[in-house]
């Protein structure tokens, strides 16, 4: 069942269209990774789906409660953690907490349960009854992550979760959202390519508040040209030559580059991105070539996320 | 209902998590103490009421009500706090009524705190308690019209030193109304009918009715009037902060 439903979903600002017409549904059980540059429009997407911006045009349910309809039936259901992790700088976590609480309409035996767990969740303990003024960048966005686990939700929206912790924290975060997705539907936004490999079940990249692309990281990763390519270092650089005009003479081998550890090295770049590695190496050896070192190359989701995103950055090979 | 006393509570303890609320309250307990004594005449007027202290309330509030009032949804909108409190399923209005009543309260608060006016002039001599009543019902209803006034243009500004002086600015507007000073300038040229209209739209014209005893009807629908229309407005205010 699809717990997200995103229909047409359009933000304007005066002239300026943030998001543009994104349709997207996200069902029970997935983590999915938001991915775009700054100001492509994920942050507002996350703001139109909880409630706190009004589409300009389109239409967001949340476990088949509309939005606008009935903002707070829905609101019920999700669990938010805003950009940059908001909170009342004077309030300790524990009264943040409970004030959250409260409004989700907990009684006070609830509450206190609830508190526990999700300091316990983000391990935020030591730090319960300090103003969240004078809070690290770290605890501030676990204090934030708490109040959007709070009420266990079906739908947890994280902006950013991962932003200004430390990389055991990350990690920490991280396996904790891999805890709990099997039974919510989760949507992160993210900038970090690696986050979306190591927790994201699906990833879908906006660029100027379109999506450009939805996928498995998978997918996305093979959309890299140089998916799949074979990285070769021949035993004798003399070689070189000759190696190059077999292996171009392969099929699926579309062209063949020099590499970038001097001479003897060498990378066959496949047609759509198929798989050439066995191939090569057979060919290589009836032509009796010495190889030293022969690795698959995977694409690169940051050159996928590039091209995609229209970023100029030179780097692609 | 249970939102709204949800909002009420954190507004309620945030005035106190901060240095604020004593300063306010302090500052109000000393000038209603210091006005009444020292201008107002208390001893010089040798009568047991208080008139010499309700008189000063509407220009005491004109500082005080704005800084209550200033951090309301200023201090949210700059936080990115509002963007919690709106996303939790707590509507629009029951964000706007919980923060109107924290500051009513509050204002309560500090009037219930100038209860030794009361127990001195009685003390000092037989007043009429059901006046002094009146006025104490007056001056809370005017500090609710002026609070309604300085939550709306707080949901306006993200800086709440704005927020303080355009509502003070506006509140000023409104309360010399109806003093004498602009009436007469009205009344040379403008006739009585529009004269009468002006003061009627002050919250001096109306406390002052109410402070000699008397709560009229239209005393009571005028404040409560012009707390329903701004609170109506800072619905709106926020409302368009999120776009709608």
């Amino acid at each position: 069942m699809s717990m997200i439903e995103l229909h047409g979903l359009t933000k304007r600002f005066g002239q300026i269209t943030a998001v543009d017409g994104i349709d997207l549904s996200v069902p029970k059980g997935e983590v999915l990774g938001f991915l775009g540059p700054n100001g492509a429009g994920k942050s507002t997407t996350m703001k139109m789906v909880t409630g706190y911006l009004a589409p300009s045009a389109g239409r967001v349910s949340v476990c088949g409660h509309d939005v606008a309809a009935d903002p707070v039936a829905a609101q019920r259901r999700i669990g938010y953690l805003p950009e940059g992790a908001p909170a009342w700088p004077d309030m300790t976590p524990t009264a943040f907490l409970d004030f959250a609480a409260r409004a989700r309409g907990l009684d006070a035996k609830a509450r206190r349960t609830a508190i526990a767990r999700a300091a316990d969740l983000t391990s935020l303990q030591g730090v319960m009854r300090q103003p969240i003024d004078t809070l690290s960048k770290g605890f501030k966005r676990r204090v934030g992550l708490a109040q959007a686990l709070l009420h266990d939700p079906d739908v947890l929206i994280l902006d950013e979760p991962t932003d200004g912790l430390d990389p055991n924290q990350k990690q920490e975060v991280r396996r904790l959202i891999a805890e709990m997705s099997g039974q919510k539907a989760i949507v992160i936004s993210t900038h970090i390519l690696e986050e979306v490999e190591a927790i994201c079940s699906r990833a879908v990249v906006i660029a100027r508040g379109a999506i450009v692309a939805d996928g498995t990281p998978q997918d996305l990763e093979a959309r890299d040209p140089l998916h799949n390519a074979v990285e070769l270092i021949l035993t004798d650089s003399a070689d070189a030559a000759k190696a190059r005009n077999l292996l171009d003479g392969l099929a699926n081998v579309a062209r063949v580059k020099d590499g970038a550890e001097g001479p003897a090295s060498l990378i066959a770049v496949p047609v759509d991105a198929r798989a050439i590695a066995a191939a090569l190496a057979d060919a290589l050896r009836a032509a009796d070539i010495g190889v030293d070192r022969l690795s698959v190359r995977r694409g690169r989701l940051d050159t996928v996320f590039h091209t995609l995103t229209g970023y100029q950055g030179g780097q692609n090979a | 209902m249970h939102s709204v006393w949800t909002v009420f509570r954190r507004e309620m303890g945030a005035y106190f998590t901060t240095p604020l609320a004593y300063i306010v309250l302090t500052v109000f307990l000393v000038m209603a103490g210091a006005l009444t004594f020292y201008m107002g005449g208390f001893f010089a007027r040798d009568q047991a009421d208080l008139n010499a202290f309700f008189t000063f309330h509407p220009w005491l509030y004109l500082v005080l009500i704005p800084a209550i009032a200033m951090r309301l949804w200023s201090e949210d909108l700059r936080s990115g706090a509002v963007e919690v409190l709106l996303t939790l399923p707590i509507t629009t209005g029951q964000a706007v009524l919980g923060k109107f009543l924290a500051a009513w309260v509050f204002a309560g608060i500090a009037l219930v705190l100038t209860a030794p006016m009361w127990i001195t002039v009685t003390y000092l001599g037989t007043p009429d308690h059901g006046v002094i009543l009146t006025g104490y019902i007056g001056s809370f209803l005017m500090a609710g019209g002026y609070l309604s006034i300085g939550a709306f243009i707080s949901a306006l500004t993200r800086n709440q030193v704005i927020a303080f002086v355009v509502t003070a600015a506006i509140c000023f507007l409104l309360t010399v109304a109806g003093s004498p000073l602009v009436l007469a300038a009205f009344s040379a040229w403008a006739g009585d009918e529009a004269t009468d209209f002006i003061a009627s739209l002050s919250f001096l014209t109306h406390f002052e009715d109410i402070m000699k005893g008397v709560l009229d009807l239209r005393d009571l629908v005028y404040f409560l009037s012009v707390m329903a229309l701004f609170l109506f407005a800072n619905w709106a205010a926020v409302e368009r902060v999120k776009g709608a």
